[in-house]
C-alpha cells in the first residue's frame, strides 16, 4: 500500500502495538485511526484528551545575529517585537503573496526562534529559508525530534500527572522546558493543548506515562482532521496553497497592520495590491442541510445556478452533529446565511454559508 | 430456502425468492470506520453489475457499493437515513442496503461463499 520512498514515524512501533490503521499523508504512512474509531476519537479529544503523533511535522531553528531580520524576509512577521516565548501564526509568502506554507514561530531568545512546518511543505520550506539565510547573518537547523501534540480540555492535567507542569504556559507561547525539548500551547483542534517536540527515548517515556492515564487516548489523522475542519482551521494544500493569498484566506489578522504597511516581507508588494482592489474570492464555512458530506472539490452555485465557489474541505463533525465544510466563494456572496447549493455526484444539496468555526475554541489565553 | 453469497467487493448477498437482500460485510464496514451517510437508491431503478448502487460516506470519505449482479431495486433500506451507524454495528443484519429482484440468478454461480470470502480476506 505504501511505497519505498514512504517515510515512517519513530514511535511507528507503537502505534501498531494500538491497533492502528495507517494510511499515506504527505510522503508518511500515519495512524488513521485506532481501534476506538474517528467519532469516538473524536469526541474524546473534545471531552478529555487526545495524543496526536506529528512527527511528519519539522521543527526549525533559526538563530544567529540577524535571526529575526531573516524571518522578518521570509515571512510577514515583525519577529523582533515577540517577547520571549511568545508563539505567531504566520506564513511563507511567495512573490504574488501565495501562501507556499503556514507556520508557527516562537520566540527563544534573543537571537532564537523556532519555525514549527507542515510536514507536505518541510523539503520546499527547507530550501527556501536556507536560499533566503545566505543573505542573512543567520543559521537553520533542521531539529531531529518526536512531535506529540496533547489536545483536549484535560491535556494539562494529563501531563501534569506525567510530571510536566504546565501551568503559566498561555495559549500561543513556547519554552524549552528541558534540554532538546520544546513544549508550546497551541495544536489543530480549537481545544486548549500542547505541542511537544523532544527526543525519541524522551517521547517514548512520556507517551507511556501519558497512556497510564485513561484520560488520554491515541488519536489518528482521520479525528485531527475533522477536530481541525470544526474549529475552522485551515489545512495547506487544501484551504491554503501556493495560488490563495491571506486576504483570500481571511487571515489578514495574522498580519500586524505595521507589517502590512512596512512591506518587508516577500509578496508584500502583491499582497497590498490584492488589499487595495479588494480579494475576489473569499473562505468561508460552509454548512451542508441535511447528513450529507459534502467534501473537497465539489463545485457550488448560486440560486440562479451560476458558479459561486467551491469546497477545499469537507466531511463530518461528530461535535457539530452535522456536515461541515470549507471553501472559497464569490466576495459578494460570502456571508453568513447565504444559500448556496454544492454539487454531489449530479445532485444538488443545499449549502449554508457559516461562520467560523463550527465548534467554539477553548484556548487558554491567560 | 435463503442462500448467501460474498464477493471479493466485500458484499454479501442473501437470496430467496428470486430476491437479494444486499450489503456490505463486517470486513468492509471495518475497513470503512464509522459511517455518517448512506446514499439510497430508487425503487424500481435497474442496474447492471458492477453499477453503482449505494454510496457509503464515513467521517473522512465517500465509498462506492457496487450492484453484485444485474436486477431491479424493490426495496432500500430507509432505517439508515437517521441512522447509518446501523451499518458499522450490524453489517449482516439490520445494517443492510438494498433488496433487488435478479434479473439472471446465473450469475450467482461466479459468487464466493463464505468460505470463498474468508479465504480472499486472508
Amino acid at each position: 500500500m505504501t511505497g519505498e520512498d514512504t517515510k515512517h514515524l519513530p514511535l511507528e512501533d507503537l502505534h501498531t502495538a494500538a491497533g492502528a490503521r495507517f494510511g499515506a499523508f504527505a510522503g508518511w504512512s500515519m495512524p488513521l485511526t485506532y481501534p476506538a474509531g474517528v467519532m469516538k476519537e473524536h469526541l474524546h479529544t473534545r471531552e478529555h484528551a487526545g495524543l496526536f503523533d506529528i512527527s511528519h511535522m519539522k521543527l526549525f531553528e533559526v538563530s544567529g545575529s540577524a535571526a529575526a531580520a531573516l524571518l522578518n524576509r521570509a515571512c510577514p512577521l515583525d519577529a523582533g517585537a515577540l517577547e520571549i516565548s511568545q508563539s505567531k501564526y504566520t506564513f511563507f509568502l511567495n512573490e504574488a503573496a501565495g501562501i507556499i506554507d503556514d507556520l508557527i514561530v516562537t520566540r527563544l531568545g534573543d537571537e532564537r526562534f523556532m519555525v514549527v512546518a507542515n510536514a507536505g511543505n518541510a523539503v520546499t520550506d527547507e530550501k527556501h529559508l536556507r536560499a533566503l539565510a545566505e543573505d542573512f547573518d543567520a543559521k537553520v537547523d533542521a531539529l531531529d525530534r518526536v512531535f506529540l501534540a496533547i489536545q483536549g480540555p484535560e491535556a494539562w492535567a494529563a501531563l501534569a500527572r506525567a510530571g510536566i507542569e504546565t501551568g503559566s504556559l498561555l495559549f500561543m507561547h513556547g519554552i524549552e522546558p528541558r534540554q532538546n525539548w520544546f513544549m508550546s500551547r497551541s495544536g489543530y483542534t480549537g481545544e486548549d493543548g500542547f505541542e511537544i517536540g523532544l527526543p525519541e527515548a524522551d517521547a517514548r517515556n512520556l507517551v507511556a506515562k501519558l497512556l497510564e492515564d485513561e484520560r488520554v487516548l491515541w488519536i489518528g489523522l482521520a479525528a485531527r482532521d475533522s477536530l481541525r475542519l470544526e474549529a475552522g482551521l485551515c489545512l495547506h494544500g487544501q484551504d491554503i496553497t501556493p495560488e490563495i493569498d491571506p486576504a483570500s484566506a481571511g487571515l489578514m489578522w495574522a498580519i500586524p497592520k505595521d507589517v502590512r504597511a512596512a512591506g518587508h516581507f516577500i509578496g508584500a508588494d502583491a499582497l497590498r495590491a490584492i488589499v487595495e482592489r479588494g480579494a475576489a474570492q473569499k473562505r468561508v464555512g460552509l454548512k451542508p442541510e441535511g447528513r450529507q458530506p459534502v467534501r473537497a472539490g465539489a463545485a457550488l452555485f448560486d440560486a440562479d445556478g451560476n458558479p459561486a465557489g467551491h469546497v477545499t474541505s469537507g466531511g463530518f463533525g461528530p461535535s457539530a452533529g452535522h456536515p461541515v465544510a470549507i471553501g472559497y466563494i464569490h466576495t459578494a456572496l460570502a456571508k453568513p446565511g447565504t444559500r448556496l447549493f454544492a454539487d454531489v455526484r449530479g445532485t444538488k444539496i443545499p449549502i449554508e454559508i457559516n461562520s467560523l468555526p463550527f465548534t467554539p475554541h477553548r484556548y487558554r489565553k491567560g | 430456502m435463503a442462500k448467501t453469497y460474498f464477493t471479493e467487493d466485500h458484499e454479501w448477498l442473501r437470496v430467496e425468492g428470486g430476491i437479494a437482500t444486499v450489503g456490505i460485510t463486517d470486513y468492509a464496514q471495518e475497513q470503512l470506520g464509522d459511517l455518517v451517510f448512506v446514499e439510497l437508491p430508487e425503487i424500481g431503478k435497474k442496474l447492471s453489475k458492477g453499477d453503482t448502487a449505494v454510496v457509503v460516506e464515513s467521517v473522512k470519505a465517500a465509498s462506492d457499493v457496487y450492484a453484485p449482479v444485474d436486477g431491479e431495486i424493490t426495496d432500500a433500506n430507509a432505517s439508515l437515513s437517521s441512522d447509518p451507524s446501523l451499518v458499522n454495528s450490524a453489517a449482516t443484519g439490520d445494517g443492510w442496503l438494498w433488496k433487488m429482484r435478479l434479473a439472471n440468478e446465473g450469475q450467482l454461480e461466479g459468487l464466493l461463499d463464505e468460505a470463498g470470502y474468508k479465504a480472499h480476506i486472508g
